[in-house]
């Protein structure tokens, strides 16, 4: 279980401010929906969370340790579009990050090692629908398909933090609802916090533990430069709890008995 | 009466206009070449079907007298050997400065600007240079073909690999990825197919160089026939000999083709 705090983070491009004055404390094991109109930053916030750019000023904390200034296995992500590659079918995208970590020079498994990879990929496309796909390449799937993919192959890492840039944005309602689902219990279940910027705001109520809004305070065309966006809403989701910690749940059952 | 551009032809058609620019050269040199040897019987300048056929035996079935050996046969030999080393020479040069400029930013520093100069340098205007260096054998002609493609193929492999979307490259760390892995598993199996595109497009190129290479300087190849043949204006040997190179290069282009469908399958399913 990972706490984040974010410390008084500014993001400056040029003389442009994208971003000013951010504050956060995030509990562990929230799932945070990051909402705001277009170019109010929350995907710049996003990418410094995946480390993929650092803060002008500031920083951000995982369990009080600045965060690594790139991007590395204790951050999962998942784009848009983009997220898997197209060059490996569903289960070698799956299995890729159980190579990377066990093989470091050929990043390829074989024999018993292949076969045990293998099976957790298989446990974990199934996890996400894919059971019946996993030879497919990235091409032959659905948008929602491909976003299933990406969810599962960022989560055989089991990332302390998943970061998800308007996933399914590109996705229709129906198939939208469904990786909604499937979303959900695979934060309850591996415990990990999230971090999901979207322009849509029923879907984040209806994800988020906490809706945090980014916007600019200051919008005439003077102050326009000068000035980022910054945290304009924080509300807590009423109904809804960040789910128990696994050690603690294990705690329970055995009391419960 | 709907526009030009909207107005497709059928499958018939499509092969029939296909055809007809090359029965039309074809009809017309007939047509030329009756009326200059109706003129002249010994002309040499546009030879009849009889004539060349006579050539081509005499080149591609019967042994030279002086040598024995076939000459179209030999030279075919001598000209796709200094090609194909030309070209795979260049295809590993620039699959690997192409990769690695293309997504290392201190190699890119490095290397980008030097090569950009260096793919403007006239790859003929050097070749003094590489048979003073080299001598007049074969390695001048080799490394002709490989110097004069080698920048292009660089080049358009490292645009190539820039393209690649920044999102996989982040994706690949945050599955624990070294530089060293996301070249192996990310990069080079999708730039294989891209580095084969730049192969094609560059050898129509190759084959300048060569027979460039091969006309100054040579004792056998395609080239070297061709420039030979035309102190004795035998144009029933140079345009087969024409031909020749033409179908050659374009079964050539087919094969990698081919190759790239077959190896790289990702890239044609589903969409």
């Amino acid at each position: 279980m990972t706490r984040v705090t974010v410390e008084n983070v500014w993001k400056v491009y040029g003389d442009q401010t994208v971003l000013e004055n951010i504050n956060l404390e995030i509990e562990p094991g929230s799932f945070i929906a990051l909402v705001g109109p277009s170019g109010c930053g929350k995907s710049t916030f996003l990418r410094m969370m995946l480390g993929d750019e650092a803060p002008s000023r500031g920083r951000i904390l995982l369990d009080g340790e600045e965060l690594d200034a790139e991007p590395s296995p204790d951050r999962g992500v998942v784009f848009q579009k983009y997220s898997v590659f197209p060059h490996l079918t569903a289960l070698q995208n799956v299995m890729l990050g159980l190579e990377f970590v066990a093989s470091p020079v050929m990043a390829r498994l074989f024999g018993s090692r292949k076969r045990a990879a293998k099976a957790e990929a298989l446990d974990m496309l199934t996890c996400v629908g894919l059971g019946h796909a996993v030879h497919k390449y990235p091409s032959e799937l659905s948008g929602g398909m491909q976003q299933r993919l990406a969810i599962a192959q960022a989560l055989i890492k089991k990332p302390k933090i998943l970061l998800l840039d308007e996933p399914f944005g590109a996705l229709d309602p129906g198939i939208r609802a469904e990786v909604h689902e499937i979303l959900l219990r695979l934060w309850r279940d591996e415990g990990m916090t999230v971090f999901m910027v979207t322009h849509d705001l029923s879907e984040a109520f209806k994800l988020g533990t906490r809706v945090i809004a980014f916007d600019r305070v200051r919008t005439r065309p003077e102050e326009m430069k000068a000035y980022g966006a910054t945290v304009t809403f924080d509300l807590k989701v009423d109904g809804k709890s960040v789910p128990p910690r696994p050690e603690i749940r294990d705690v329970l059952a055995v009391a419960a008995q | 009466m709907r526009r030009l551009i909207n107005r497709q032809p059928d499958v018939v058609v499509r092969f029939g206009l296909m055809l007809l620019p090359f029965v039309a050269v074809i009809i017309a040199y007939m047509i030329a070449s009756e009326a200059r040897l109706s003129v002249n019987p010994n002309d040499k300048l546009l030879p009849g079907w009889s004539t060349i056929a006579a050539a081509i035996e005499r080149m591609a079935f019967l042994p030279d007298q002086r040598t024995g050996s076939y000459l179209l046969l030999q030279d075919t030999i001598s000209s796709l050997s200094r090609l194909g080393i030309g070209v795979a020479v260049a295809t590993l040069i620039g699959g690997i400065f192409g990769i690695l400029q293309g997504l290392i930013p201190y190699f890119r520093a490095t290397f980008n600007a030097f090569t950009g100069v260096l793919s403007m340098i006239p790859p003929l205007a050097v070749l003094p240079i590489l048979f003073i260096i080299f001598g007049l054998g074969e390695l001048a002609k080799v490394v002709l073909v490989a110097v004069g493609i080698a920048p292009f193929i660089i080049r358009d492999l490292a645009l190539r690999t820039e393209e690649i979307p920044h999102e996989e490259i982040i994706k690949a760390q945050t599955l624990g990825a070294s530089t060293w892995q996301i070249i192996l598993r990310i990069v080079v199996p999708q730039m294989l197919p891209r580095l084969i595109d730049g192969v094609r497009l560059s050898l129509g190129a190759a084959w300048l160089f060569l027979i460039a290479a091969e006309a100054i300087a040579s004792d056998s190849g395609l080239g070297y026939r061709i420039f030979l043949m035309r102190r004795y204006l035998a144009m029933d040997v140079i345009l087969p000999y024409v031909a020749w190179i033409t179908l050659l290069a374009f079964t050539l282009d087919l094969a990698l083709r081919l190759f790239q469908r077959i190896a790289f399958r990702w890239m044609y399913r589903g969409n």
